[in-house]
């Protein structure tokens, strides 16, 4: 009983409280200098047209971006890549750590692995892109009053040409979107179709402990392009979810054609380490010089760059068998 | 009374069986691997080595059996003799059951040394040494050193010595997890190192630790009849004109130098250094003329078998060797528990 009293003395301190609290919000916010009106009323007004703008979330809801965002940051990588390449990139105040292309990219030290609210929040951003909600990242946003996108890894090509386009539409560049989706997609068409087709076994390196990508993987579904076998789908398990670690054996008796190093700027690896480990000198691919060292970042990320890997790819198998 | 039917010397007979079960475990870990190259066939290649007969391996399979999996039974064999010798050297030193080789800041010097020289240095191709073991070392080592120091500054005694250590492994591990939280980037390869088990090595890992487990293992056996001594109280073990601390700090050498080449070579690997040497005991005898050198053979027998099993559970995936050092090992350990029910010491 004495708990009623007591609730209802608290309910009436908070509708004291709380309009206090708004006016006092509301008085701040007109005193706070507003961020600057963009460049050149008239393309803000053409660009404008299409907002508000809806956009379905994975979790069944949707976020509403109202006009046409002027401070992006990204902390995703690859979505850094497609906002620049969609002609986005001078709405982007502020990319997280591991953005590091284009070069003008504004990186900062912010993280897109575990997001501090507060260091985002200093940069008044109107529109958030991240991987993952990490560290409640959608709900302190939403405290703001800031959409969050989220624009996790892709399962194939055909996500990543949604993703572009979501991001066109986000930021007021729908038909540059369009343009780079359907212009990824021929390009890469053209370069599968003027690549021979081989009977070809490949192992695609994570890391210098064998953790490997099936096929099954996004990065997996690229080298299916060329109709490819991946040595690392018989050690895939409910578990692995796709990545899993394989044993040095399997690797040297599997004997592949093709071994692709994602592993080179992490942990420093190349065709002459790979045929120093032990028993590796026997493989194929060593043998033959068919090691092939993609750059880590091109390998791991799903943005506009992912022609340039398709192309690596291409040229290996050309060159391999 | 137990002790009355508990030897305090090492039988032959009980050192020759824990010999053979290692030599068992060895050849059948080398003859079943991933690869799935059948038994019959390895084993008619080691017949062949032997005999100069012809083996039924092609060149590429022999690679895999002599450059692949029996440096790593090998290898396996060293680190966890190195890791259970010095665990029951540690349990002897403090007289603590719970006592391993981690615990006075081994693990978590080498952990953060692993860490700076990942941070530092993510490129090493081409260096004339690979920085990491190297860094491992010394930072098991500096951890250790530093406990000591802490420690004796303190008192000296067994438990300030416990005490140290667990703070210079909470500040250690927390410079590793500062510079690891200033590099993102670099995690990865820092956690690839700390799990990493025994899955990319070869006969230079081997090379590499031999000489300072080997040193170790001789230093250990050779006190082992000191430890016995101090088990009876320091006051009593200084009557019978043995030095307490003099003792201690050779011990302790060893005993972290074993644990520091492990370290290096297989990064942190549990549960072999506390529980093997409590296999023994329960099994063997309290003694540690029993312990010391049953925990190296039986250490090694222990993380062979555990590592075959991460090798071919799952084949041709692997499993991280910790996982199974601990899954296997509780309910062997629960087992031996209860099948004695003298206990523990």
């Amino acid at each position: 009983m004495s708990t009623v009293p007591t609730q209802r003395g608290r309910a009436r301190r908070l509708a004291v409280v709380v309009p206090l609290l708004l006016a006092v919000a509301t008085a701040g916010c007109a005193n706070r200098e507003e961020p600057a009106a963009p460049a050149g009323g008239s393309t803000a007004t053409a660009s404008s047209q299409g907002f508000p703008v809806r956009i379905p979330t994975p979790d069944g809801n949707q976020i509403t971006i109202e006009r046409r965002p002027e401070r992006i940051i990204s902390l995703s990588a690859s979505s850094t890549e497609a906002l620049f390449a969609v002609g986005a990139g001078k709405q982007v105040v502020a990319v997280d750590d591991q953005s590091n292309f284009p070069a003008e990219a504004p990186k900062t030290t912010l993280s897109g692995l575990t997001p501090n609210i507060e260091a985002i929040a200093n940069y008044g951003p109107d529109l958030v892109i991240a991987q993952h909600d990490a560290n409640d990242l959608a709900a302190g946003m939403a405290k703001l009053d800031t959409p969050v996108l989220f624009l996790p890894a892709p399962a194939d090509l055909k996500d990543v040409w949604a993703q572009f386009q979501v991001l066109g539409a986000a930021t007021g560049h729908s038909d540059e979107a369009e343009k780079l989706a359907s212009g990824s997609r021929s390009e890469i068409e053209k370069i599968v179709a003027e690549t021979p087709r081989k009977q070809l076994s490949y192992y695609h390196e994570l890391d210098t402990q064998l953790f490997a990508a099936t096929s099954k993987t996004f990065i997996g579904q690229v080298y299916g392009l060329f109709g490819l076998t991946n040595i690392a789908d018989p050690a895939d398990t409910a578990e692995s979810g796709g990545y899993p670690k394989l044993s040095t054996e399997h690797v040297v008796r599997s004997n592949p054609d093709l071994i692709f190093l994602a592993d080179t700027r992490c942990c420093g690896q190349n065709a002459g380490t790979v045929a120093a480990r032990p028993g590796w000198d026997t493989i194929k691919a060593v043998r033959t010089g068919n090691v092939v060292e993609l750059d880590d970042d091109l390998a791991s990320r799903w943005g506009p760059r992912i022609v340039e890997l398709v192309r690596a790819v291409a040229a290996a198998v050309g060159k391999a068998g | 009374m137990a002790n009355l039917t508990r030897p305090t010397r090492l039988a032959p007979v009980t050192l020759a069986v824990a010999v053979l079960v290692l030599v068992a475990v060895m050849v059948s870990a080398t003859l079943i691997g991933a690869a799935g190259l059948g038994w019959t066939r390895v084993a008619g290649e080691l017949i062949a080595q032997v005999t100069g007969g012809t083996s039924p391996l092609s060149a590429q399979e022999a690679a895999i059996v002599w450059q692949i999996r029996v440096p790593r039974v090998v290898l396996a064999g060293l680190v966890g003799a190195a890791l259970a010798v010095a665990g029951s050297a540690f349990q002897g030193v403090f007289r603590n059951p719970l006592a391993d080789p981690y615990l006075l800041g081994a693990g978590a010097g080498a952990g953060m040394a692993a860490t700076l020289v990942v941070v530092a240095a993510p490129q090493t191709t081409g260096w004339l040494v690979d920085p990491l073991p190297l860094a491992a070392f010394a930072g098991a080592l500096g951890g250790v050193g530093l406990t000591w120091l802490l420690g004796s500054s303190a008192g000296g005694g067994p438990a300030v010595l416990l005490l140290a250590g667990i703070a210079v492994a909470a500040f250690l591990t927390a410079v590793q997890t500062f510079a690891q939280q200033l590099n993102t980037d670099t995690i990865e390869q820092v956690y690839t190192w700390m799990l990493g088990g025994l899955s990319t090595s070869g006969w230079h890992e081997v090379l590499l630790v031999l000489p300072y487990i080997a040193l170790s293992a001789v230093v250990l056996c050779l006190c082992a009849r000191l430890l016995d001594v101090l088990a009876v109280g320091d006051a009593e073990a200084a009557s019978l004109g043995v030095r307490p601390g003099r003792v201690r700090l050779v011990v302790l050498l060893a005993a972290s130098l074993a644990t520091a080449a492990a370290v290096a070579v297989s990064g942190l690997i549990g549960f072999v250094g506390i529980v093997v040497p409590h296999i023994m005991r329960l099994l063997a005898g309290a003694s540690y003329r029993v312990v010391v050198p049953l925990s190296l053979v039986g250490g090694a027998a222990f993380l062979i078998a555990a590592d075959e099993i991460a090798r071919t559970a799952f084949a041709p995936a692997e499993l991280p060797i910790g996982v199974i050092t601990a899954f296997t090992g509780a309910p062997f350990f629960i087992l031996v528990l209860r099948m004695n029910r003298r206990g523990l010491p």
